[in-house]
This record gives structure tokens, sequence and C-alpha cells, in this order.
């Protein structure tokens, strides 16, 4: 993965490009909020008034994977469910992320039984990880700014190929 | 009270009966479950007419003969008196009579006892697994099944 200084196509329009689209990109976020368990009463705090997402251009949440570009999973998925959250994913087109809400999702969190899964990067590629049991909301509004982070470095055609293959 | 009615109504087919911290148990043979239930729930001095709970208890750790107990929980809204039954099942025959003529929430809490413990429940309309999907082998509730023993679908064994 090189950056658009050492790419030998890469030139000053290509990069102001990139660095726009991903602009453009990262104040435009549609999460579809994959809502399972109780960490969904911290993202509906985050998504209301006190602690709001809306000033961070991510408050419009679609509920449909074909119509978001990122797929946060709050809550413990369990083995049952895992199926269906990869088929979420592959319906979501490029450029898609996944933030990892909550430590359900991150490693399992407490469980250690026969249903959970423990970490949904076993199943798919993770941006963000955003511990905690439930996360406050000011963690979530910290995850989501490094998720922008994120995406304004990430060059404008490049597909997702999974959390650990972008810088 | 309650319990001296039952003692002797069913005489030898209720094993025994106590009073543990305010509840009232009486300890049934599974072949008489269903008569029993039926009468508790019509007959009006009883007049169960709510079945709280239906479940089930594994007993392998403690060697105990009928491996399994199946409990049920029963409330009269009439008179607000509880009784808990319970009736003791063996691996040998691991099935006892459903209660879901008397009862339609029985349906629900049958299938999660079969889909734990693997108890079959005879008469059962749709008795197949409610909590874990149908490709699951085993019955997770069990005591010799471990508990983080996972069968993914997807994704590695972790």
């Amino acid at each position: 993965m090189s950056t658009e200084a050492e790419s030998p196509s890469a030139g000053f329009f290509t990069s102001q490009l990139n660095d726009m689209i991903g602009w453009a990109r990262k104040y435009s976020i549609f999460q579809y909020p994959f809502v399972t368990a109780c960490c969904g009463m911290e993202y509906m705090a985050t998504a209301c008034s006190h602690y709001d997402v809306d000033r961070f251009g991510a408050g419009l949440p679609r509920f449909s994977p074909r119509q978001s570009d990122v797929l946060m999973v709050v809550g413990t998925i369990s083995h049952k469910l895992a199926p269906v959250l990869k088929q979420i994913y592959d319906q979501m087109c490029d450029p898609k992320w996944v933030v990892a809400f909550g430590v359900c999702t991150c490693t399992g969190g407490f469980y250690d039984n026969y249903a959970t899964v423990m970490g949904i990067d076993t199943i798919i590629p993770v941006d963000v990880y955003i511990p905690g049991c439930p996360p406050r909301p000011e963690n979530v509004l910290d995850g989501l700014m490094k998720l922008q982070e994120k995406i304004q470095r990430q060059p404008s055609n490049e597909i997702s190929k999974g959390g650990l293959a972008q810088h | 009270m309650i319990l001296e009615k039952v003692k002797e109504k069913f005489l030898d087919d209720v094993y025994e009966t106590y009073e543990f911290r305010g509840d009232l148990v009486a300890v049934v043979n599974k072949e008489i479950v269903r008569d029993a239930m039926k009468f508790l729930k019509t007959d009006p001095s009883f007049d169960f007419s709510i079945l709280m709970d239906l479940t089930a208890v594994d007993y392998l750790k403690m060697e105990r003969t009928p491996r399994f107990d199946v409990v049920y929980h029963l409330y009269s809204l009439a008179k607000n008196h509880r009784l808990r039954v319970k009736a003791g099942v063996d691996e040998k025959d691991l099935a006892i009579d459903s209660l879901v003529p008397l009862w339609p929430i029985a349906n629900w809490f049958e299938r999660e006892v079969w889909d734990m413990f693997g108890i079959k429940f005879k008469g059962h309309p749709n008795l197949k697994r409610i909590l874990m999907y149908e490709e699951f082998k085993g019955h997770p509730l069990r005591k010799d099944y471990p508990y983080n023993k996972r069968q993914p679908l997807v994704g590695p064994k972790n």
C-alpha cells in the first residue's frame, strides 16, 4: 500500500482529487446500524440530540445494505445470526467500512459460550473497533472521528479489500 | 393445604411434597403429569389458570437416577396461589407428555427444553429447535456439553 506521493502515476491533481473525494465521503456517512443488543441503547443515545451524531454528517441511518456505506455492528452477534451478517456485508457496495461497536463485536465481550461469535473480525473485515460495555457516547464519537480520518486517507479508486489491508 | 389435596387425589404417584422457602413443591411420577395438570387446571378449588414456567434440570454431576427433572410452575389468578410440580425423566426413556392441549404457552417452553436438554414431548405439534440453529449438534445445557464448544456456520472455529 503506497501513499499518493510515492505512487508513480500520482500527481498533484490526483492527490487533490483524492483529498476532495475523501472529504466528501467522510462528511456524508450513511450508516447501517445493525443493532442486536444493549449497545443499541448507547447507539441511540449517541444519535439523539445530546451527543448529536448529525453534526458529523452521519446522522441519516439507512436501514438497507444497498443504500449505506458504513456497517455499524452494534451488540452481540450469535452464531445463528453470523451467516446473515456475512450476507449483509456482501450486499453492500464499495466503498464500505465496518465499525465494531462494543466489546461483544470486538472480541466476544464477557461471553465465552456455545452461542457467541468471539469477535466479528472472524467473519467480516473491521475498520474501527470501539470497545466498551457499552461504550460511552463520547467514546463512540471518538471512534467515528477515527473512521473519518481513515476515510479521508483512503485513495478514491481503492476497492475495499478489508480492514487490515487499508492504511 | 394444597399439597394435602394433591396427595390424597393422586396417592402413590405423588412421590413427595415439601415446602421450600415459601414455595410449595410436589414431586410426581411423569406418567400422570397430563392428568394431574388437567385436574389442577380445571378443579375449582385449585384453579391454576397460568403455566408460568416449564423448564428442566440436569442432575448429572449429582449422579441422581432420574437424570433430568422437568419442572412446572403453576399460578392461579383467581386464588393467588402457586405450585411447583417436578417430574423426574430418566435417560433411558427421555420423553414426557406434552401440555400443549392445556396451555398454549407450553408450545415454546417445550421447544426450548427439547433444544437445550433433548427431552421429547409426546404429542407436541412442532418439536424443533427454537434457540439454536438446525445444524447445531447436541443439546447445550446438558452438563456433559462443554460450555464453550462453538459450532460456527461461517468463519473459523473460534
